[in-house]
């Protein structure tokens, strides 16, 4: 630790302005505040500060997300060996699943911290560690046999066009992570939808054995076939063609535990998205016209990616509402669209990664109406003291 | 009807250095520093040389702008130094104690007292300072009349001294000259808010031309920005003034007795004082002679104030002229291996992202690194958590930075002070410099208002 400390702080002046290698002082400093908290003390202000930074704050995200991603490296396994036939243990799957999401994990960070480490070069900036989730949110909304190629130009598209160009962490408008989804929903569709590319194989042509389908929950509803749907429980539990990360809605539940418990993560959002969908869910309960409207409201959290998206990306500080009036609109109107977009709209099977988008939009203008409100009050107050 | 409020917003730190409730006796500095930099917006125009003779409550300086108001010497002596910083801006001037002569001011009774010669004693003796008004929480305008007067009779700060400790070792006639005195400032009510959790202190006794309110709950319970935003809030065009408890002992003082002795109870305290208890001294006093002896060795930061909002000083600096209270703490000027990935059981944190969470009792040992870089805001909800008031300050932040001064209205400037949003600038996760941002608003304010 200390030889490491020492190293570093000979190698410093190099990286510093005027040094042979001014040009890596972003990395450089990237590297060093990862391994070393920087000794930098308070000057104005607070003379002391919260252990909590960036870093930390990310790294909790990082943890929430480990139950999700761990369920989702076994139940890879699982699929893949049922759609082919094989019996397996737990670990045998586990180990399958997990060899193939590993890539997915380090195409989407190699990309995304390349872009994020060159454009904090470029504005002089320290490297911001949004990046640390977004890279493991990507590939656990992915079919797991995404094309390694397509991955890495989502993540590209998802850093540059949905955050960089704004400024960076902070500054985005959407939330990454779904940008770089929708940007292959839109542009490779049959890499996203169907039903041979959620099991690990099948889209490569591998065989099944007989009477398995591998259609998810998602367009067995879509298509009306509710009765074919798997039991409730075992769509809780995650056992289930999907997304790499979220058919487990009790893994992502453990996740949404440490996100509440901690702080990091606004129970506010999340609850608005369950209480939205669950008033649209009843509506359509009571219209039943067709069988997916018919679907108990429940299956809708623990179906396709709900219960991901509420927990994870709808709680996305930066793209969501950011006043707390605002984030009980912001969920509520999630949740409510989420359904309405599944059932009304069989062209696209999964609702909840527009109406976060959509809501990443509109989640501004949400917090204007807040505020106008806070101010119509002080001016309000300013005008009854005038009038005494 | 008393006006009793519980906040439930806000953050005590855990921090260990506590005063202990001990009068540990008068302190006599031989050294006495007046800081033009303790009022902020300030623009010094200095009416001393070095060498020259001074008297208790004789001229050191005065406001460029508003030249009647003095700042004055807390004792007799020679100015030994006028201390100048960057481009120089006046930092410091130093008296020498020497004697005991007093500048002196005619003694009035309380029946006699009227808002003319209570606002020219004020401003001769240097006591004006002492009155400070929002909007802005700069030194009043003695040409504005207010439309209401508070004063916090508790401080909920980390490691604050206790009001009720210090009225009982005070004079509490001076206190009730002193209310009688502002009451003749204002044609609205003097507020006095006490803390809702404790006995109210004795020099209530008798006490009358105040309205008394209570106000309970975490840091910043205590501010007086708070109080007042809950209470007679600050509308565009209007002023309230805020007098320090103490303040109010010293301009009773001033007319009972006709000097001017700004007398202070101090709390010294933080986790590397040895023994951290209560001295009186004045104002403006040399800390050195408390310090001396009572200091745990290694690299500290000194503060004239508390941790949140006071100003860093020398071990042989001076007390600040609103500041009751002295700090000690470690300095942080060390790395951290993977500091931001250790569990953190002996690292106080407003979230509940480290290990110390599972004990809400124990008090920490808090130094002054970083503890990370600065980033963009990133974090939502965590600001509002430890405001209670009625602000969204990360949008009021957000209108200062891009200097929207109709917004920066709208959103409730006029209500705010650095002080009140200390405690924003502690938890925030981005490590914004947040005091400094409303600070920078407030000067722009005043500047595009006036």
């Amino acid at each position: 630790m200390n030889s490491l400390r020492k190293t570093l702080d000979k190698l410093k002046p190099h990286f510093t302005k005027g040094g042979k290698l001014s040009k890596l002082q972003s990395v450089f400093e990237g590297f060093e505040s990862f391994m070393f908290v920087p000794d930098k003390v308070t000057g104005m202000g607070s003379h002391v500060r919260d252990p909590i930074d960036m870093k930390r704050t990310m790294i909790v995200v990082v943890v929430a997300l480990l139950p999700a991603l761990l369920f989702g490296a076994y139940n890879t396994g699982l699929q893949h060996f049922k759609a082919i036939g094989i019996e397996t243990g737990i670990l045998q799957n586990f180990w399958f699943g997990f060899l193939k999401i590993l890539p997915l994990i380090i195409v989407s960070y190699v990309v995304g911290l390349g872009i994020e480490f060159t454009a904090a070069q470029i504005r002089g900036h320290e490297i911001n560690e949004g990046f640390l989730v977004t890279g493991l949110l990507i590939p656990l909304v992915m079919p797991v046999d995404v094309p390694l190629w397509m991955l890495a130009l989502a993540t590209a598209f998802a850093v540059i066009i949905g955050k960089e160009i704004f400024g960076g962490s902070g500054m985005n408008i959407l939330n990454p992570a779904l940008t770089a989804r929708a940007f292959l929903f839109f542009s490779y569709p049959g890499w996203m939808t169907g039903d041979k590319v959620w099991i690990a194989g099948l889209a490569k042509g591998q065989q099944v054995v007989d009477g398995f389908s591998g259609a998810t929950p998602m367009a067995l509803s879509a298509a009306y076939e509710t009765e074919r749907l798997p039991s409730f429980i075992e769509m809780f539990i995650g056992t289930i063609p999907g997304s790499v990360g979220e058919t487990s809605t009790i893994a992502i539940l453990l996740g949404a535990l440490v996100l509440i418990l901690t702080g990091i993560g606004s129970w506010k959002i999340m609850l608005g998205v369950f209480g939205g969908a669950l008033g649209i869910g009843l509506l359509f309960n009571l219209i039943a016209v067709n069988p997916y409207m018919e679907l108990p409201v429940y299956y809708h959290f623990v179906m396709g990616g709900f219960a991901f998206g509420a927990v994870f990306m709808a709680t996305d500080p930066v793209s969501a509402a950011q006043t707390e009036t605002g984030k009980w609109i912001y969920g509520l109107l999630i949740g409510g669209f989420s359904v309405i977009f599944r059932v009304l709209n069989p062209a696209y099977p999964e609702g909840v990664m527009l109406a976060i988008l959509l809501m990443n939009v509109f989640a501004p203008l949400i917090d204007h109406y807040v505020i106008q409100a806070n101010i119509r009050k002080r001016l309000k107050r300013a005008m009854v003291a005038m009038n005494n | 009807m008393a006006v009793s409020i519980t906040l439930k917003k806000g953050l005590d730190l855990k921090i260990s250095g506590k005063p202990e409730k001990i009068f540990a006796g008068d302190i006599d500095p031989a050294f006495y520093g007046v800081k033009p930099v303790d009022f902020p917006g300030l623009i010094p125009k200095i009416c001393v040389k070095p060498g020259d003779r001074v008297s208790a409550g004789s001229s050191l300086f005065y406001n460029k702008m508003n030249t009647v108001i003095q700042f004055t010497s807390p004792v007799s002596g020679v100015v030994r130094e006028v201390v100048r910083g960057d481009r120089r801006k006046l930092l410091e001037i130093v008296v020498e104690k020497k004697g005991n002569d007093f500048a002196e001011f005619e003694k009035i009774s309380t029946e006699n007292l009227n808002r003319e010669t209570v606002r020219e004693h004020l401003l001769k003796s240097g006591l004006w300072p002492a009155i400070r008004q929002r909007p802005y929480h700069i030194v009043a305008n003695p040409d504005e009349t207010p439309k209401s007067v508070f004063i916090s009779g508790f401080d909920t700060s980390p490691l604050a001294p206790d009001y009720n400790f210090i009225s009982y070792n005070s004079n509490g006639s001076f206190f009730r000259t002193g209310i009688a005195a502002i009451a003749t400032l204002t044609e609205g009510r003097v507020n006095l808010v006490l803390n809702g959790k404790e006995q109210p202190p004795e020099i209530l006794n008798g006490l009358r031309g105040v309205e008394v309110s209570y106000f309970s709950g975490p840091h910043p319970a205590g501010n007086v920005g708070v109080h007042i935003h809950h209470i007679d809030p600050v509308n565009k065009g209007e002023k309230v003034w805020c007098v320090n408890f103490q303040d109010v002992y010293a301009i009773g003082r001033l007319f009972e007795e006709g000097v001017y002795r700004p007398e202070r109870i101090v709390a010294l305290t933080g986790s590397e004082v040895l023994n951290p208890q209560y001295y009186r001294m004045l104002s403006g006093g040399s800390v050195a002679p408390m310090l001396n002896g009572n200091m745990k060795n290694g690299d500290l930061r000194y503060i004239s104030g508390n941790v949140l909002t006071g100003s860093r000083i020398e071990p042989d600096g001076y007390l600040g002229y609103y500041d009751s209270q002295v700090t000690v703490i470690p300095e942080g000027n060390y790395h951290e291996f993977f500091g931001w990935a250790s569990p953190g059981f002996r690292k106080f944190s407003f979230t509940k992202t480290f290990a110390s969470a599972l004990f809400p009792r124990k008090e920490y040992r808090f130094d002054t690194n970083y503890h990370g870089g600065e980033r963009a805001f990133v974090i939502t909800g965590h600001y509002e958590k430890v405001l209670p008031m009625d602000i969204y300050p990360m949008h009021l932040l957000k209108a200062i930075l891009v200097e929207d001064i109709e917004r920066m209205e709208n959103l409730g400037i006029y209500e705010v002070a650095e002080e009140d949003f200390a405690l924003c600038e502690f938890i925030c996760p981005s490590k914004i410099e947040i005091q400094s941002i409303i600070r920078k608003g407030i000067d722009l304010m005043i500047r595009e208002m006036n």
